[in-house]
């Protein structure tokens, strides 16, 4: 092996573990910053507790926490059949001019910075919603709804390359037995490209449960658990993003115990969800 | 065409590199920000005071070219007072009263500001007290028909916790009682004025600066919220913007606070809604 081969090499391993190495730096950022709160406040107390009110000492996340499970549920509920949606017509109904302009331009929303989301959602959705359901507007729905958009292109791209994957030969074998197009997607196309649509469910899932500026927006950020999807609703990343900035002492570690928390969800999430995609 | 060799590599080496690399990582984060010795002027503390001390530094700037250049940062009342008593800042900005162990700061009034509940312009209530206030913020009046107004379920808008503002009006209404977490929370005076422009059950709180034609403010126990109310001490939600400094003012932090309180100075905090001392 030439030498210019081996730096070749040894840079490039480097860089690899760079990214390696700053999750680990993250990771143990978060837990060294928050574990004081939870260690003072008690693990359980912390994220049983019901009552947020630092000022006071007391550091229930539970709201957020139900928060955050409502708001993804809500954004998945609308977005994944959307996505979904979208995808199938693209790679199995629609002309391959008319994907080939419609792609991109789904692709372009992931471009648009989630203050825009948000304050779409904050002048055009939250009104709607006050003046056409009640309540104040800032609830679980409104968010599910602006999150649902947000995590269009991703499901849509995904899905679609995982439908553009099934080799053409199971279609044409499907419509030489004499079945329709319907038939050939709903029994054959869909099945064999699942793996590749949960995977994008579960990408679709992160972005949701981690996207902060828009639902800061919409949400309201009351901190009760919500019971019905016109409730305000704070989720854990908005708790972080709202205090942060002047957040000190117990208060500040709580919100990085709150990361803590975030964090072991969203790694709980990826395991459940990667063993659920293999066992099929 | 090279073939590529594919070699794993020893877990020894992998894990050197790792560290090497945590360790420049970690190096990168180490020194200390202080204060500017380059001879700039560092305020920190109260957002709340931020954004006219930012106007004010701009003017600064542009009427004394010459003098040093004033650096303002944020972080809230306590880092402010904190940032002045460490010597990281060379002026502390504040927008509550001194704590008892922040005695050793010597603060300077620049101006004081108002809080101001609104309502949309439609809402037919046009005042509360202080104790009415209080209870629709901690849950126990819940319809506008309680206080007057037409029925409906209010809609009450707070601040996040930490903030100034928040902390001000939890000092001067709430007495201890807590806002109650339906409430929702918006996180700047803006976010919280146009949510009750577009709600018409909404009730929120502001600085005086910030209310403009699209809300209403409504009187305090029968007074209402004007500089000329606040200087003859009859409007009474009033909290302090401080600037504060630990023993001696630095080189060039002392022109700045006297252009603040120059007649420039007063001029524009004036024109932003706040009151400037006489």
């Amino acid at each position: 092996m030439s030498r210019k081969e081996k730096f070749a090499e040894i840079a490039l391993t480097v860089v690899g573990l760079t990214s390696v190495a700053v999750l680990a730096l993250i990771i143990f950022f978060i837990f060294k910053e928050g574990s004081p709160a939870l260690a003072h406040v008690g693990l359980g107390r912390f994220v049983g507790g019901t009552r947020w009110s630092p000022g006071k000492g007391q550091f229930g996340i539970l709201p957020m926490i139900v928060g955050s499970f409502f708001v993804t549920f809500g954004a998945l509920l609308t977005g994944v059949p959307l996505g979904l949606g979208c995808a199938l017509y693209l790679s199995e109904f629609a002309p391959r001019k008319t994907a080939a302009v419609l792609k991109p331009l789904v692709e372009i929303l992931a471009g648009i910075p989630s203050v825009v989301f948000g304050f779409i959602g904050l002048t055009v959705i939250v009104p709607l919603i006050r003046d056409h359901l009640g309540g104040p507007g800032f609830s679980v729905l409104a968010s599910a709804i602006v999150l649902g958009v947000m995590i269009l292109p991703t499901m849509v791209s995904i899905s679609y390359d995982a439908l553009r994957a099934v080799p053409q030969v199971y279609r044409e074998g499907m419509l030489a037995v004499g079945a329709n197009q319907w038939q050939t997607v709903t029994s054959v196309v869909l099945p064999a490209a699942r793996p590749g649509i949960l995977a994008a469910g579960i990408l679709s899932m992160g972005r949701a449960v981690g996207e902060t500026m828009a639902v800061i927006m919409v949400a309201g950020n009351a901190t009760i658990i919500p019971v019905s999807f016109l409730d305000p609703v704070r989720t854990l990343t908005s708790n972080i993003a709202l205090e942060m900035g002047y957040a000190t002492g117990l208060h500040r570690q709580a919100l990085f115990a709150t990361g803590i928390v975030l964090f072991v969800i969203i790694g709980a999430l990826n395991i459940l969800a990667r063993a659920f995609i293999r066992s099929r | 065409m090279r073939s590529l060799r594919i070699r794993s590599r020893s877990p020894e080496v992998c894990l050197a590199v790792c560290l090497l690399v945590i360790f420049i990582l970690t190096l990168a984060g180490c020194g200390r920000r202080g204060a500017d010795p380059s001879g700039s002027i560092t305020l920190a503390g109260s957002t709340s005071v931020q954004p006219f001390v930012e106007m004010l530094a701009e003017e600064y700037a542009k009427s004394y070219p010459d003098r040093s250049p004033v650096n303002v940062q944020g972080g809230g009342s306590s880092a402010g007072a904190r940032a002045a008593l460490s010597g990281t800042a060379h002026i502390g900005m504040m927008s509550r009263g001194l704590a008892e162990d922040e005695s050793e700061l010597t603060p300077t009034v620049m101006a004081e500001d108002a809080l101001v509940l609104i309502v949309h312009p439609i809402n037919t209530v046009t005042g509360l007290t202080k104790d009415q206030i209080r209870r629709i913020f901690s849950g126990s009046i819940t319809d506008w028909e309680e206080v007057g107004g037409p029925p409906g379920t209010i809609h009450v808008v707070s601040r996040e916790e930490g903030s100034g503002t928040r902390g001000a009006f939890d000092e001067l209404i709430m007495e201890g009682d807590d806002v109650m977490p339906r409430a929702i929370v918006q996180d700047s005076n803006g976010a919280v004025r146009e949510t009750i422009a577009g709600d018409r059950m909404a009730m929120g709180y502001v600085s005086l600066g910030l209310v403009d034609e699209r809300v209403k403010a409504i009187k305090v126990d029968g007074v209402e919220a004007s500089v000329e109310n606040v200087r003859r001490r009859e409007y009474t939600l009033v909290r302090p913007f401080l600037l504060v400094v630990k023993g001696e003012y630095a080189p060039g932090a002392r022109e700045f606070v006297d252009f603040v309180l120059s007649d420039e100075g007063r001029r524009i905090l004036r024109d932003e809604g706040l009151v400037p001392p006489e």
